[in-house]
């Protein structure tokens, strides 16, 4: 099915507004918010921590704990159970894979850092606006990393590559096809890739390339958010 | 910041507090409605000081209970999330939650703040349930007060979800047909330190306190909730004096909602 106009009137390679905004949450070592369109992602970052039980502990390095939760009243359709999911923990278990590559965990050999993401209100791409929240979090937080990590959501929307789908997108009648990818913008290499749908290998190819673009822009609005409290400080 | 229960004492011991505060005085109370629009029939965010929690409402049609065939029903839920403070464990809700959970329920429920007739769809049959979820996302003391105003201000915002033919929730549209919010109860919960009473508790202060009681109160000054916490006994002279500070600081709190 033809897709000609997308339904909130943005260009098919333009992500929704993005703001961001670090040190939101007092009680934690580093924290950030992160807001894509009406995606709000929260993210707070604690530890190192003790491992308990023990066996869990790795003797050369820190183990990274994500923790990804909708809050119930979140969804736009009915209350999301509260409590723990399948689909809550895969995402967690992704994340940490996307971020293990990129902090130094062996500089706390046997502690755990911690990161929760907690989303108040979302319309599609949570895990990716996450992630985002947990890089400027982690970053916050002050543990060593080779890069920030970008994330965005791409696709396909009946017969048109698009970047940043919207729930309204991913529910489109003729189909829709979702990315999620986090690369690292220094390198360009992508350290979370899912799809589910069917796609052509040349549309692949042209929804990767939107999404590094699009993570270029976050990277951006991820700098200026950092600078920004630092910037505060300052004054 | 951590300290001992011996030096909150000796700090309180001078009539003062460790954060300078009088004994009667909240810290900066903030109320915003609407954090949640796209999802949440109803939310808000309440911040006492550093203290943040973000609570939202949802609602679902369900059957009546059979002693109540022409009334709806309320559910509130705390989740005590780990991002909140060090202290909060991943897990199911651990007993501080469940209570915090109650005391908001009861403060609603039982002063009839909601109409709840009025969450009628079909007599026997078919009733709205309203679902309060509440999230502090930074523990920093006062939980009972935030939790209770953070609930209450998602009550203030939500609107009715509209039914289609088939008496099913259109998820897709809103009303603009807000919740019959009849009353107002505001809670107070009042602390002891030894023989001193104080509000808006700190968590060190909250840790050194011997005993509790969260009073909710009506407009006309009415009693329509109470729970006492902590182990010290309470005497009836010290129980009013409680209750005559949280008639003061309800009327404070009052016009935060306005």
């Amino acid at each position: 099915m033809k897709y000609t106009k997308r339904n909130d009137g943005r260009k098919f390679n333009e992500t929704r507004p993005i703001t961001a905004e670090v040190g939101v949450i007092k009680n934690a070592v580093g924290s950030a918010k992160f807001q894509i369109g009406k995606t709000v992602a929260i993210a707070a970052v604690y530890g190192p921590n003790n491992v308990f039980p023990k066996f869990l502990q790795k003797p050369n390095r820190a183990i990274l704990r994500c923790n990804y939760n909708m809050m119930a009243f979140s969804g736009s359709g009915d209350r999301v159970r509260p409590g723990t999911n399948r689909r809550g923990k895969e995402i967690g278990m992704v994340i940490e894979k996307a971020f293990e590559n990129v902090l130094d965990l062996s500089e706390y050999p046997r502690a755990a850092i911690d990161v929760f993401i907690e989303l108040p209100q979302t319309d599609a791409g949570t895990r990716c606006a996450g992630i985002c929240a947990a890089s400027l979090a982690l970053a916050d937080a002050g543990f060593e990393m080779k890069d920030l990590v970008c994330a965005v959501s791409c696709g396909l929307v009946g017969d048109q590559v698009v970047a940043d789908l919207d729930y309204s997108e991913e529910a489109f009648e003729g189909g829709a096809v979702d990315i999620p990818i986090a690369i690292t913008p220094r390198t360009g290499e992508i350290t979370l890739l899912q799809l589910d749908g069917d796609i052509s290998k040349e549309d692949l190819k042209k929804a990767i390339e939107f999404g590094k673009e699009a993570c270029l822009k976050i990277y951006e609005v991820q700098k200026q958010a950092l600078k920004a409290k630092y910037e505060e400080a300052k004054e | 910041m951590i300290v001992s229960k011996e030096y909150v004492e000796s700090v309180i011991a001078q009539g003062k507090r460790i954060d300078g505060r009088k004994f009667d005085e909240y810290r900066k109370i903030e109320i915003e409605y609407g954090i949640s629009p796209k999802s949440a029939e109803g939310s808000a965010r309440v911040k006492i000081g550093d203290t943040e929690v973000l609570a939202g409402v949802k609602m679902e049609l369900g059957t009546p209970f059979p002693d109540k065939p022409e009334e709806g029903s309320i559910m509130v839920n705390v989740e005590l999330i780990p991002m909140a403070s060090s202290m909060f464990e991943s897990g199911p809700p651990s007993i501080n939650a469940i209570e915090l959970a109650r005391v908001t329920d009861r403060g609603i429920r039982e002063s009839k703040a909601l109409d709840f007739k009025k969450l009628c769809v079909k007599a026997g049959e078919k009733v709205w349930l309203v679902f309060i979820d509440i999230y502090p996302i930074n523990a920093d003391g006062n939980l009972f007060d935030a939790c209770y105003m953070a609930a209450l201000a998602a009550i203030k915002d939500a609107c009715f979800p509209l039914l289609n033919g088939e008496n099913k929730i259109d998820y897709k549209e809103k009303s603009k047909n807000k919740l019959p919010l009849v009353k107002m109860p505001i809670s107070c919960t009042v602390w002891m330190i030894g023989e001193t009473l104080l509000v808006d508790p700190t968590p060190e202060e909250e840790m050194a306190a011997d005993a509790r009681l969260s009073i909710v109160i009506l407009e006309d000054g009415k009693i329509c909730a109470m729970q006492k916490g902590g182990s010290m006994a309470l005497r009836t002279d010290e129980i009013f004096k409680m209750v005559g500070i949280a008639e003061e600081k309800t009327k404070e709190i009052r016009r935060h909602f306005k």
